[in-house]
């Protein structure tokens, strides 16, 4: 039968068979599992069936916990039933898959395996979640590659129906689930054929229905229990057999035959590699490369990892083996080796034991590789076969990292290389904002459904949210692809940002004879002269081609803007000769009716112009023979950064991150703060610049900018001396802080991301031309240099004495040092000024729990984290636990500070008579009410510590314990102030019961709700704080309920203070919330209006949005404060005027609520009528509540 | 429809009110003109139970259309592809409707919801691929057209004639592509207005509705920006096309509608007596409600009845420039006479 072939990613692969396998599909947001869930989502809001004519239910709990628990009820009560997930999601399942499987329930779970969170988070591939389930009692199956994703996943669910043992289908976390290649798609005939209708029935009669009433989930006590779990032991034993069955019938139907363990290589091998994953791939590749070469080696791919089952394995062998090297992509600390290599080792110890062992006892080593999706290459193949050939091999190595600690690391030859000389290999540097990746993406579908090619795309991201950096690896031709790993022998590599030149040695991959396409604006007579000299040098020595368009002048010309996808596919297929020209062309318009024709026929003849003129401005620039440029690459961090800085940051910067050895990691995951410091993006075409005439000296730019790099100071003249020639400042308007005093407002321009939002929000007008404002955007390349100097005088500037500085102003808050700063979130970020705020604040006497979200990834993926001391050393000491504990873990840090501050106050008294009665007296009784009292605690804390250091000089050793005790502890003396921070997905869904809890304990913590209204780091999926009629992932056909109200439940605790703020609608509100909040000795809560790019909205003019929600009353300023009740008065306090506009004149500013009219109009329109109405009741109550007045209450109570 | 409507309707004589207009056959003068009221099917359809004689659908426009695709597609692919958790941040929509998708539904829906004419408007300045919406409109079922060209010329160095030019290019373009009817809804700022409205008669329009209000912007003094500003058509307004369908009738081929400031059944007649086919009524509509539709037809039956007029066809351009004692009236002698009246 002839089958579709598709170009698409493994997660597509295994959401499609799961999609029409099953009923009833539980989902949460997870990277990378995510898209899984999205596709089914989006599936079945488009009616699409499964193969028994139904649209399977598609419901995203709140949680992982609660998605594995409603597969467990749908899976008891009959339906097939799935979910996806990773890493500490499926961890959040484990307690329910020990269930589903205890109870021999037929269910796959499908996995795209990820790294757990250690010394920190990574959302990229290896096995250690999946090992973490080993007990569970659920078959673990491996698929490689996104053919075996796909076929896989039907064999899983059709061996789970008969064996009863539920599967998890796992695969490489974005090693495969992201990666794009062309595959055979499996037709709904090969699902029904492979899918026994009557084991379909049987799971469904064991259902629970009170038909045929039984119960499950008894207690049972030692007398039993044992018995009762041993029962399952024929299940387990049969497994096998049955997944091998199910194997060779899909072989029949497909011709893909599959076992429990694939051997390939020499039949007469004497070692072998016994590994499983994406890696099995370069592995094999290897192989083959090696037994070309005369070598006699071999590979065990495991499939069926559990029930592991020893006489296939052993069966599985070459009986010439002598050597085996185990390969595990996971780490278990103090184990006796990893999961795999045990089981190996446990499989030919128990043969050899029984004498069944036709071959002789094998050495056999174990060995970490691909941690985090660590590139695993045909390099490091060779040196776990190269290790396998010395005397002594190394055991328990690790291969791919420099482990020079232990010294566990295999050495290995980066030049090494297998691939085929035919196979096509492309590397394209782009920016994110640029489209380089989709563009990639759709050329290897063209590729792939074009040709007869194989076809394969990869595509790397750096960690930062705005101005981020890509690499797209394309690979095709008419050879099988088993490289699953990284480019670094290219055909064909293109820079998409002529800046990317100074910056990373791309060059250093071209083979020779290689194309290489650069965009640039330079003109073709002095592109030579503008390239680093490196780039000259490889061009020349390596026999290059070159060609050069200047992209965004055709973007400028056809409307695409810098938008450039189209344009530079265009350049690919022009010049790579893989189609003839007009073939290549009138391909890529039929792909850009397909991929645009949904978006408007003006899309589609924008992009159609941009093709036909791309051929125009595209040159080749015949190579010179001579080196001219004396430009040199840059470095990633200045000279002046800290060692650590200069050591480790700048490598990561650099790319350089996989050649850093272990010995240069710290051992705990500690980093020092301020380090985005260091981190000179030059991100932003313009920036903003200051007008003193025009400026009023308010701050309001400084308090919204999300990157923290427009700030203002006032100084004394004094601080003018050696002032650079262009640095800028006037007389300070007001005279609070003293007469004659200075006023600058300075732009970091290398640090900005050209948001805008500090021009848009800015209230002066320039008189003579009201277009401009007090600052307006401009160019930054022009200004860098003089800017940079300006910066730099302007940082060493001393800031306001925070003792003086009026803090309930906004214009005065702003003044104070920011110690949150550039950070890596998008552009015009709505989340970014809170944080800030906070920092601004409080930082110097703060500690952060923040949950998992973007807040913890802008605020903590490294290279370079935000978070920065003052020049006293101090600052906010920040962690990220999990996402869903977060509130449990910030209450963790109170009762810490609490114990801490206890037993400092009590061995304080214990010192009263011999350090002063009065002074201990003055330090246990310190209000520290504002930023005076805490500095003045600051230096009683500090001649405390000079005290007792006296004290302890004076006592004799043995005696002192006390007084290192009180050093200690002394600090705790200081007020310190808890800030639980995170998103919506977490505060409204994951880690609500933990939230409510913490609220409910009365503790004095201050909880930060960054509330976006989705969860916006997985890719904006609709969370219980999404607003009704909004569309959002997993609620593609627009999100039927209404917003909870957060707010409202947490005042009904009574003792809890409770804000919700918006900045872009009232600064000074926001500014007092967090003030109070902080100043409330107990449980706080913000909600904060966060607007988001997942919004739909310019970034821009975003603040006008912010202000629309709070107008229309659907975001209502308001402000709850327990302390008031105690005066006698209604804490409750409606801040802001409602319903002034209508709520769609604010929803329809925003195109996901817009989008919703579009693809389900009328469906649109009845959600928008229900949203008004919620916001008219929700108005009315809070209005009620508002003018509740508790002294008349009392008098009409008597 | 209400009790009350009807009867109203019913109690007038018999008195022939109706016309025709653009080869349409009405039974009413009283068209709705285009406007947000046309936005909503239970609208038009208390529109027809009121008395309309056809309803001129809301303007769907040429930068709309090409505003809303640019937009959707900028929020949802700017974003999307840079960074590793999240490759995009919106579901794909399979079945989107962006342009005239949305419009063209509902001109299928307002025709399956009532019987009278459905007249579709399009708003458009250059001579483009948006007039290929005029060929769908005429699929979707809109039995005639409204062509609103709304060109506001702002070059220096572009003449009076170059921008006639390209008016009466974008109607020959949408004629030649559609076999419905099509109107044209004109502003009076042409330098010649006969000319310009004999010109696109010939061009292919088969009406010529005057007058086109453009949304005139004021300034907001606090926050120094120029914001717009509608206000409704007061009855001052119909002065200005009373005068030009007046002179207009007879002259042209084109059929005449008159619109601006019409609100009473005595505005209907006097447009009917200058020579209109029909008026067009919407500010009036929102400031008393579609039901002040039935007003009008009835006031204007009892209006004929009482001078015995049997037939709007008999009044039809009876004051018109051709047709009145003093046709001077109507051009700058009017002026002068009205300034010699307060002397």
């Amino acid at each position: 039968m002839e089958r579709n072939k598709v170009t698409i990613d493994g997660n597509e692969a295994a959401a499609y068979v799961a999609f029409n396998t099953n009923e009833v599909i539980a989902i949460y947001p997870i990277t990378p599992s995510s898209n899984m869930g999205e596709w089914c989502d989006a599936w079945a809001a488009v009616n699409k069936k499964n193969i028994w004519g139904m649209i399977p239910s598609v419901s995203e709990l709140q949680s992982e916990g609660g998605a594995s628990g409603s597969v467990h009820g749908a899976l008891q009560t009959g339906a097939l039933t799935t979910t996806f997930t990773a890493s500490q999601g499926l961890l959040l399942m484990i307690p329910n898959m020990f269930k589903i499987a205890g109870e021999l329930t037929s269910t796959v779970f499908h996995v795209s395996a990820r790294s757990i969170a250690a010394q920190a988070l990574s959302i990229f591939g290896d096995h250690s979640d999946v090992m973490a389930t080993r007990s569970t009692g659920f078959g673990l199956l491996s698929s490689n590659s996104v053919q075996e994703v796909m076929d896989f996943a039907l064999i899983a669910q059709a061996a789970t129906l008969e064996a009863r043992i539920p599967f998890i289908h796992f695969f490489d976390g974005f090693r495969t689930s992201h990666e794009v290649m062309k595959i055979e798609e499996l037709s709904l005939e090969d699902m029904k054929a492979m899918i026994d209708d009557e084991l379909v029935i049987a799971h469904r009669k064991r259902a629970l229905t009170p038909d045929y009433p039984v119960m499950r989930g008894t207690a049972q006590n030692p007398d039993v229990f044992f018995q009762g779990r041993e029962t399952v032991n024929p299940f387990y034993n049969a497994c096998p057999a049955i997944v091998q069955k199910h194997m060779d019938k899909f072989a029949k139907l497909t011709g893909r035959q599959y076992n429990l363990f694939d051997y390939v290589g020499s039949p007469d091998a004497e070692k072998i590699v016994i590994m499983m994953g994406s890696g099995s791939e370069a592995a094999e590749e290897t192989v083959n490369y090696l037994i070309s070469k005369g070598e006699k080696v071999g590979l065990l791919k495991v499939r069926l990892y559990r029930p592991f089952s020893i006489d296939p394995f052993i069966k599985a062998l070459p009986k010439t083996i002598k050597l085996i090297a185990v390969l595990d992509r996971t780490k278990e600390p103090g184990a006796g080796g990893e999961p795999l290599y045990l089981d190996v080792v446990n499989a030919i110890s128990e043969k050899y034991m029984a004498g069944e062992l036709q071959f002789s006892f094998p050495k056999i080593v174990g060995g970490r590789y691909g941690l985090s999706s660590k590139e695993f290459t045909p390099a490091m193949v060779k040196a776990v076969f190269d290790n396998l050939s010395k005397d002594k091999p190394k055991a328990h190595f690790t291969v791919g990292i420099i482990e020079d600690v232990t010294n566990s690391s295999l050495d290995f030859d980066i030049n090494f290389s297998v691939e085929s000389s035919e196979t096509f290999r492309g590397k394209f540097y782009g920016l994110g904002a640029d489209g380089t990746v989709g563009a990639n993406k759709n050329s290897i579908k063209i590729i792939g459904e074009g040709t007869d090619y194989f076809a394969q795309g990869y595509f790397v991201y750096d960690s930062k949210k705005s101005g981020s950096t890509t690499v797209s690896h394309l690979r095709f031709g008419p050879k099988e692809i088993k490289s699953t790993y990284l480019i670094n022998k290219a055909k064909f590599i293109a820079c998409h940002q002529q800046v990317f030149l100074e910056q990373w040695d791309m060059l250093k991959d071209a083979s020779e004879g290689a194309t290489f396409l650069l965009n640039t604006k330079v003109p073709k007579e002095q592109v030579w002269d503008s390239l680093p000299e490196k780039v000259q040098k490889d061009l020349i020595n390596k026999k290059m081609k070159f060609w050069i368009i200047d992209a965004y002048k055709v973007g400028d010309e056809t409307g695409m803007g810098v938008r450039i996808n189209t344009i530079m596919q265009t350049c690919f297929f022009a010049i790579s000769d893989i189609f003839p020209q007009e073939k290549a062309i009138s391909m890529i318009k039929d792909s850009i009716k397909k991929t645009y024709g949904a978006k408007g026929d003006k899309i589609v003849q924008m992009n159609f112009n941009a093709v036909d003129q791309t051929i125009a401005n595209l040159f080749e620039i015949k190579v010179p023979d001579k080196v001219t440029s004396k430009l040199q690459m840059q470095p990633a961090v200045s000279g002046n950064a800290p060692d650590f800085v200069k050591e480790v940051t700048a490598k990561i910067i650099a790319g350089e991150g996989d050649l850093l050895p272990v010995s240069k990691m710290p051992v705990d995951g500690t980093f020092p703060l301020t380090t985005t410091r260091w981190e000179k993006r030059n991100i932003a075409l313009e920036v903003p610049v200051w007008d003193i005439e025009t400026c009023i000296q308010c701050n309001k730019c400084v308090i919204v900018c999300p990157h923290a790099t427009i700030r203002a100071k006032i100084f004394d003249e004094k601080e003018l001396a050696g002032a650079p020639p262009t640095f800028k400042y006037t007389k300070y308007k007001s005279k609070d802080y003293g007469e004659g005093l200075y006023y600058s407002l300075q732009v970091a321009v290398e640090d900005c991301t050209g948001c805008s939002l500090c021009v848009d929000v800015c209230p002066a007008k320039n008189k003579k031309e009201t277009k401009l404002k007090a600052i307006n955007m401009a160019e930054q390349i022009p200004i860098r240099e003089q800017e940079r100097a300006n910066w730099d005088f302007f940082f060493n500037i001393p800031d306001l004495d925070r003792k003086i500085v009026a803090v309930s102003k906004v214009k005065d808050s702003q003044f104070l040092e920011p110690l949150f700063e550039f950070s890596g979130a998008c552009s015009g970020c709505g989340e970014t000024p809170y944080v800030k705020l906070v920092s601004q604040l409080f930082g110097d006497r703060t500690i952060i729990a923040n949950a998992t979200g973007c807040s913890s990834i802008y605020g903590g993926n490294l290279p370079t984290t935000p978070w920065a001391a003052n020049k006293d050393g101090r600052g906010p000491a920040w962690s990220n636990s999990l996402f869903e504990d977060n509130a449990e873990f910030g209450y963790g840090f109170r009762l810490a500070i609490d114990n801490h501050n206890l037993h400092a106050k009590e061995l304080l008294k214990s010192f009263a008579a011999e350090i002063g009665n009065d002074f201990v007296d003055a330090l246990l009784k310190a209000d520290q009410k504002d930023e005076a009292e805490i500095y003045e605690q600051r230096e009683r804390v500090d001649t405390l510590k000079k005290k007792l250091n006296d004290l302890l000089k004076a006592r004799a050793s043995g005696k002192s314990s006390d007084i290192k005790h009180l050093l200690s502890l002394a600090d705790y003396l200081v007020k310190k102030s808890v800030w639980i921070m995170g998103g919506d997905g977490w505060a409204y869904d994951i880690g609500y019961g933990g939230l409510d809890h913490v609220l409910a304990s009365g503790k004095n913590v201050n909880v930060l709700v960054l509330d976006t209204e989705v969860y916006s780091n997985t890719g904006g999926q609709c969370s219980k704080a999404t607003p009704r009629g909004a569309v959002a992932k997993f609620a593609a056909a627009g999100k039927p309920g209404a917003k909870k109200d957060l707010g409202l439940m947490a005042m009904s605790y009574g003792n809890v203070y409770v804000a919700k703020v918006a900045m872009g609608a009232n600064d000074q509100h926001t500014l007092r919330a967090f003030l109070e909040a902080e100043a409330y000795d107990g449980p706080s809560i913000i909600i904060a209006y966060s607007h988001c790019i997942a919004h739909g909205i310019d970034m821009g003019l975003a603040m006008h949005n912010q202000k629309a929600a709070v107008d229309s009353g659907y975001w209502p300023l308001f402000r709850f404060n327990p302390d008031l009740e105690k005066e006698g008065k209604n804490p409750f306090k409606l801040d802001s005027k409602g319903l002034k506009i209508k709520l769609k004149d604010y929803a329809y500013m925003e195109t996901r609520y817009k989008m919703l009219t579009k693809s389900h109009p009328q469906h649109a329109e009845e959600l928008i009528k229900e949203a008004q109405e919620d916001v008219i009741k929700k108005w009315k109550d809070y209005e009620r509540i508002a003018a509740y007045d508790p002294a008349k209450e009392e008098t009409s109570g008597q | 429809m209400t009790e009350n409507v009807n009867k109203r309707i019913n109690e007038g004589n018999k008195m022939d009110i109706t016309t025709t207009y653009l080869g349409l056959k009405l039974k009413s003068p009283i068209v709705c003109s285009a406007g947000p009221l046309s936005e909503k099917i239970s609208n038009i359809r208390e529109m027809e139970d009121a008395g309309a004689s056809a309803v001129v659908l809301y303007s769907i426009f040429e930068e709309q259309i090409e505003q809303d695709q640019l937009e959707f597609y900028h929020h949802t692919s700017i974003h999307t592809e840079s960074f590793a958790e999240a490759t995009s941040y919106f579901p794909e929509p399979f079945d989107f409707k962006l342009g005239p998708e949305e419009y063209l539904d509902h001109i299928r829906k307002a025709k399956e919801a009532v019987n009278i004419p459905i007249i579709a408007s399009l708003n458009g300045k250059s001579i483009g691929g948006w007039t290929d919406y005029a060929k769908k409109m005429e699929q979707a079922g809109a039995d005639a057209l409204e062509l609103n060209i709304y060109l506001l010329p702002t070059d220096i160095h572009k003449s009076g004639s170059e921008v006639e030019k390209t008016y009466i290019e974008i109607v020959k373009a949408v004629k030649s592509s559609v076999k419905i009817p099509i109107a044209v809804k004109m502003h009076p700022f042409f330098s010649s207005t006969s000319w310009m409205a004999n010109e696109l008669s010939k061009a292919g329009a088969d009406g010529l509705v005057l007058f086109n209000r453009f949304y005139q912007p004021d300034i907001d003094l606090e926050t120094l920006d120029v914001v717009p500003n509608v206000i409704l058509s007061t009855p001052m307004a119909m002065r200005l096309p009373l005068r030009w369908i007046a002179m207009l009738y007879g002259r042209i081929n084109a059929d005449l509608a008159a619109t601006s400031g019409i609100s009473s059944a005595e505005d209907v007649i006097k447009m009917m007596m200058v020579g209109a086919k029909v008026t067009e009524v919407l500010s009036s509509l929102l400031k008393y409600g579609i039901g002040h539709i039935a007003d009008i037809t009835s006031n204007l039956k009892n209006w004929m009845e009482e001078k015995e007029y049997e037939s709007i066809e008999q009044m039809r351009g009876s004051m018109s420039y051709m047709n009145v004692d003093n046709p001077s009236k109507f051009e700058r002698a009017n002026y002068m006479k009205v300034l010699s009246s307060y002397k």
